[in-house]
């Protein structure tokens, strides 16, 4: 294919930006932003959607690549994607347009500079799941902080100085030892393309360093345990746009970023580290799990909430079977409706009270009808319940994992009861019982771009969960492919 | 046809929610009919299956595939689940019919018959499943639906705690079922019935380590399979949620609560024959349980006040029997008293709805008392249930429990013999608390001093109606059916839905064997009435007498203080604990926040060098040079 629709596809949201930093009207400025956003993100998901109905799901092959040297001689920029990475790119071009709308409610200053910023994120974003080479990988990987780390600092609660600043802190970090790793793989192979170090492999006493060096990124984007206690502050803080794509798509990188580059360039490494992995995973679904119980912030219950979600990620990741891989990968996609919509569902009620206490609400079903049955739906599906979305990712990772290890299994499950019960207590504390507090009585139900948005995403879940052939179709083919590679390069490397 | 009958419910629960605009009577006539139809559909299923063996697997469409796991959502019809089929729809769609009437003064009848229309599809999903997953799809859903009908009422915090309570205790059943659905796909590569069985059959001496612990493939996933049995049919242990459960409307106790989804676990038991049949250990511990929860259960009962919750507790207990019926290899008997059960049990939920509809919501029974002449249908109606329940000659409960006791008796092992003489205990057991609920609630004095006894009134007749089918159920439903379900040739009729390892032999039974249960539950009647209506002075003294067994029982034996402070108390303090200490005091203390702390402890110290003295720069460069030149002169 000729036309280079992956950079395209990057390059639109950007070009939006743009158009609307420099055509500048005064009147009726915030319509005229919104409008352009708008109609930038959803073009961009047509151009995803039908990305992803021209893509050869019988191939295994990265399709539509694009090569071109960089830097000449050193840095080749290159782009392509598998079955994996046009779901996510899908997802994010899916998740932009709702965050846009969300806006509308809820973003009061400086809307022009805000939707400038989720622009920007979304092409970083997208260039993140399209990159085949590590330099670009990693460029886009930290820009994307740049314009969350300004929607926390600026757009942000009170304490957003402290949270962003955090943010920054632990992922900055964690991106520091990745780009050492990167220019010392680059010594070692002599490239940074990815096709061709997957070729090339890189010696096995390198790989364990190397290995960390790329842990430390992911696992504190993902965000493991210990390192799990930026995302909870920087969700508190953040507006309800930002916690979306942060939940959404931000902590999706991180898993991606196992899938593709750990597993893919350090097999004898990701096998070697699969217990520090199933530990980590395991503390942090059940540690999490309990922190979330005694949670009295909606946002900060909804953040520990997805730390427990993205251990069941790294588990199933790691297991190296293909429900486990493809459990993640569905996990991943299904949180990233799931908790996007927790989060929209927080901001509808915080636009209209101003607060996020759990203590501040109850009763809200009296008045709310509607709100209550959308947030009851993704409230199931976040327990996983069987006919959402899910539960599919629960159930093929715990299957996965199972064949692994039966006590880490056993333990994750225990996570499962746990999410249950803070799960149904929010909902009960916040949805049911009597509407006593008076401020309360005025509130309206979900407005049209409300409805519109929580709707959609109730819908998605609840027809992922009855079909989830849908995706897993996509991803079959490139999930073998990851398997097979991995355990050809364990075999060659015991017969060394 | 399987296809409608099994979506009809789902499609009356989504209409009935989305025409509630047009009026609540359109949803309460759409959710009803449909399901009606279902009940139609099924019997003519069932008698299809019955007499010209019609059974057979319909796909519906694929669900998830991973690997070498694939399932379908698809409709398996054989005689367990054709039988169970017309169980769940009928009951159902007599519930249905009943909550017109019953529900009639509340301002939310189309939600709330769009549950119990979910809660029917999701049980026939459970039912008709050919896979281990759809199963738990079903199973789930079931528990999803029960959560939302105890809450139903979610303004009242007690309902809202005990729909939470539900779904919890039953999550931890249903981690149970996981883990036994993890084994069966790891061990067999499937999760279809079809094939487990095949493979299970062939690997029953296998032992694999569990944990730690060596021990029988078969066993361990029967025992997980079962725990979450335990949990749906509100065994010993998992009991708690279910007398909890009855905050909801009556209706929902009669259909979910009594007679199907708290079947489920029994289900799931007869369902997995073949797997238990190959396990002694695992068949044992099903008796035991069963034993231990039927005495219990109905030794809870006999003191309690509430009207529901004795007959909640009595569900319990009988759900014990048929647990040990399975427990003993009796899949057959158990079934067939799940289905009598399902008839007298909610005919006694549905009646005393209809008692509690005329004192107008009053549930404890020493505030009623003496109002059988006014409310004369609900008093015949109660009366055959109560009847039923406890195997009073030639009626339903009769022909099922004491099958139960014989085929205890024909297993000729110690265990069959205990659940023999548990079964007869029970059965005593059972006649007291029924009849005392009986007594207390229509004879003696009228108690209640709030609404003056000629304002109590029956109920209409949109409620009596599925009353009197459900009696005509209760008296003929065990004599009708008992040839087919239980007779001689009773594999004819399950052909290979059920499994057994050597088919059950009829031996003869002694006579006193015959005579004892039937002789016990009839001169219970003349006791209970003695005792708790003639001369209440004897009960009251023996009260006195044993005062800290009687808190014990009326305390429900102290379960709930004891889940309270061994499990909910301490997770809450964990949770604290983790979140305060372990986030806040360890992680951000010696992460960022210490981070920035160090660096600025730093840089503050680094500020204090520009202080702009020259002399200041001067002496810094000096001690640079001195060390410069100490480094090269050493070197």
């Amino acid at each position: 294919m000729n036309f280079p629709i992956l950079s395209s596809i990057t390059l639109l949201p950007i070009l939006g930006a743009i158009f609307i930093l420099i055509f500048n009207n005064k009147t009726n400025e915030n319509k005229n932003v919104i409008y352009v956003s708008l109609f930038t993100s959803v073009m961009t998901l047509f151009l995803a959607i039908f990305l992803w109905y021209v893509f050869d799901k019988s191939s295994s092959e990265f399709q539509f690549v694009e090569e071109k040297n960089w830097i000449s001689g050193y840095i080749k920029f290159k782009f392509g994607i598998d079955g994996i990475s046009i779901l996510f790119i899908v997802l994010t071009a899916f998740i932009t347009p709702i965050c846009v709308i969300s806006c509308i409610n809820s973003v009061k200053n400086r809307l022009k500079e805000f939707l400038i910023a989720i622009l920007f994120l979304e092409s970083f974003m997208i260039g993140v799941f399209c990159s085949l080479d590590l330099v670009v990988f990693y460029l886009f990987f930290e820009a994307g902080l740049i314009p969350m780390f300004l929607i926390i600092g600026i757009w942000g609660g009170p304490k957003r100085v402290y949270a962003a600043f955090k943010f920054f802190l632990f992922t900055l970090l964690g991106s520091v030892l990745m780009l050492v790793a990167i220019i010392s793989i680059y010594w070692i192979t002599g490239t940074t393309d990815l096709t061709e170090i997957f070729v090339i492999k890189i010696p096995v006493e390198y790989q364990y360093v190397l290995w960390l060096a790329f842990f430390s990124s992911f696992a504190v984007k993902m965000p493991m345990w210990p390192v799990h206690t930026w995302l909870p502050d920087a969700h508190v803080e953040a507006p309800t746009a930002g916690s979306v794509i942060l939940a959404a798509i931000l902590l999706k990188m991180a898993g991606y970023g196992f899938l593709r580059f750990s597993i893919g360039m350090f097999p004898v490494a990701s096998e070697y580290f699969v217990p520090l992995i199933f530990t980590l995973s395991v503390i942090a679904i059940i540690y999490t799990s309990l922190v979330a119980l005694m949670q009295e912030d909606m946002k900060k219950l909804i953040a520990y909430s997805s730390v427990a979600h993205m251990g069941f990620v790294t588990l199933g990741i790691f297991t190296f079977t293909k429900q486990g891989i493809e459990g993640s990968i569905f996990q991943m996609l299904s949180h990233g409706l799931i908790s996007a919509a927790l989060f929209l569902c927080v901001g509808v009620v915080y636009d209209r009270v101003h607060s996020r206490l759990i203590g501040s609400y109850g009763g809200l079903v009296n008045i709310l009808p509607k709100y209550s049955l959308v947030f009851a739906v993704f409230m199931l599906g976040a327990i996983g319940l069987p006919g959402t979305s899910g539960f599919v990712g629960e159930i093929l990772v715990l299957l996965g994992v199972f064949q692994k290890n039966f006590l880490v299994a056993i333990l994750a499950s225990i996570g499962v009861i746990l999410g249950a019960a803070y799960m149904l207590w929010l909902y009960k504390r916040v949805i049911l019982g009597r509407l006593e507090k008076k401020e309360l009585t005025e509130l309206k139900d979900l407005n049209l771009s409300e409805g519109l948005m929580l709707f959609l995403l109730a819908g998605l879940t609840l027809f992922l969960g009855f079909y989830p052939n849908l995706i897993l179709d996509t991803i079959h083919v490139s999930v073998d492919k990851l398997i097979n590679d991995y355990q050809m390069n364990l075999i060659l490397n015991t017969v060394k | 046809m399987p296809y409608l009958l099994i979506f009809f419910p789902l499609l009356g629960s989504i209409l009935g929610y989305s025409v509630k605009f047009l009026g609540d009577r359109y949803s309460e006539i759409i959710t009803t009919t449909l399901v009606v139809i279902s009940a139609i559909l099924s019997c003519i299923i069932f008698y299809n299956g019955v007499v010209h063996d019609l059974y057979g697997n319909y796909k519906i469409l694929d669900w998830i595939s991973s690997g070498n796991l694939k399932v379908n959502w698809s409709i398996n019809i054989d005689p367990l689940s054709s039988i169970m089929l017309v169980v769940v729809t009928s009951i159902s769609s007599l519930v249905h019919i009943y909550s017109i009437g019953y529900m009639s003064h509340d301002p939310n009848k189309p939600r709330f018959m769009s549950y119990l229309s979910l809660f029917t599809f999701s049980m026939l999903m459970l039912v008709v499943s050919d896979n281990f997953l759809q199963l738990f799809f079903g199973w789930e859903g079931v528990g999803l639906c029960s959560y939302l009908l105890i809450g139903f009422w979610y303004k009242k915090e007690s309902a809202n705690n005990a729909a939470i309570k539900a779904f919890l205790v039953n999550r931890v059943g249903d981690f149970g079922l996981a883990i036994g659905i993890f084994l069966i796909f790891y061990y067999f590569g499937t999760v279809n019935y079809s094939e487990v069985f095949i493979k299970a059959a062939a690997s029953i001496d296998k032992e694999i380590s569990f944990l730690g612990f060596n021990t029988n493939l078969i066993t361990i996933i029967c025992l997980s399979l079962f725990i979450g049995a335990m949990g749906k049919s509100a065994q010993f242990l998992f009991h708690t949620w279910l007398p909890d459960a009855m905050e909801g409307p009556t209706p929902v106790s009669a259909l979910i609560h009594a007679a199907t989804m708290v079947t489920a676990g029994v289900f799931l038991v007869v369902r997995c024959s073949p797997l238990f049949e190959y396990s002694e250990v695992a068949l044992n511990f099903v008796a035991i349980i069963g034993m231990i929860t039927a005495v219990f259960a109905a030794s809870v009962a006999i003191v309690q006040n509430d009207i529901k919750k004795i007959i909640a507790y009595s569900t319990c207990s009988q759900l014990g029997y048929m647990f040990f019926a399975a427990g003993v290899g009796a899949y057959h008997v158990a079934i067939f008293h799940l289905f009598t059960h399902a008839f007298f049990k909610a005919l006694l939920f549905l009646g005393s709805g209809s008692v509690i509809h005329a004192f107008k919501d009053e549930q404890d029974i020493r505030l009623m008392g003496g109002v059988w002449k006014k409310l004369p249908y609900t008093w015949i109606l109660m009366l055959i249930g109560t009847l039923a329940l406890t195997g009073f000659p030639f009626l339903s409960g009769f022909y099922s429990k004491d099958a139960i006791i014989e085929f205890a008796y024909f297993k000729g092992t110690s265990i069959g013999y205990y659940a023999m003489a548990v079964g007869i205990f029970t059965a005593f057991l059972t006649a007291i608390y029924s009849w005392r609920l009986f007594f207390i609630t229509f004879h003696g004095n009228y108690n209640n001093k709030n609404i003056a006894i000629e304002k109590t009134h029956e109920s209409p007749l949109i409620m009596l109606l599925p009353l009197i089918i459900l009696a005509l159920g209760a008296v003929f439903a065990g004599y009708l059916f008992k040839d087919m379900l239980i007779g001689y040739n009773y594999l004819d009729f399950w052909k290979n839905s059920i499994f057994f390892v050597k088919k059950i032999e009829h031996l003869h039974l002694p006579l006193w064997l015959l005579l004892v249960t039937p002789v016990l539950v009839v001169a219970a009647v003349p006791i209970t009435y003695y005792l708790y209506i003639k001369d209440t002075s004897i009960l009251s003294g023996l009260k006195k007498f044993n005062e800290p067994l009687h808190n014990f029982l009326l305390n429900k034996w102290y379960f709930d203080e004891l889940y309270e402070f061994l499990f909910i108390k301490p997770l809450k303090v964990i949770g604290y604990i983790l979140w305060k200490k372990g986030d806040q005091n360890i992680i951000d203390r010696y992460g960022p926040d210490g981070f920035s702390k160090v660096i600025k402890f730093f840089s503050n110290k680094a500020v204090k060098f520009q202080s702009g003295f020259i002399y200041d720069y001067a002496f810094v460069m000096l001690l640079g040079l001195s060390f410069l030149l100490t480094y090269l002169i050493i070197n």
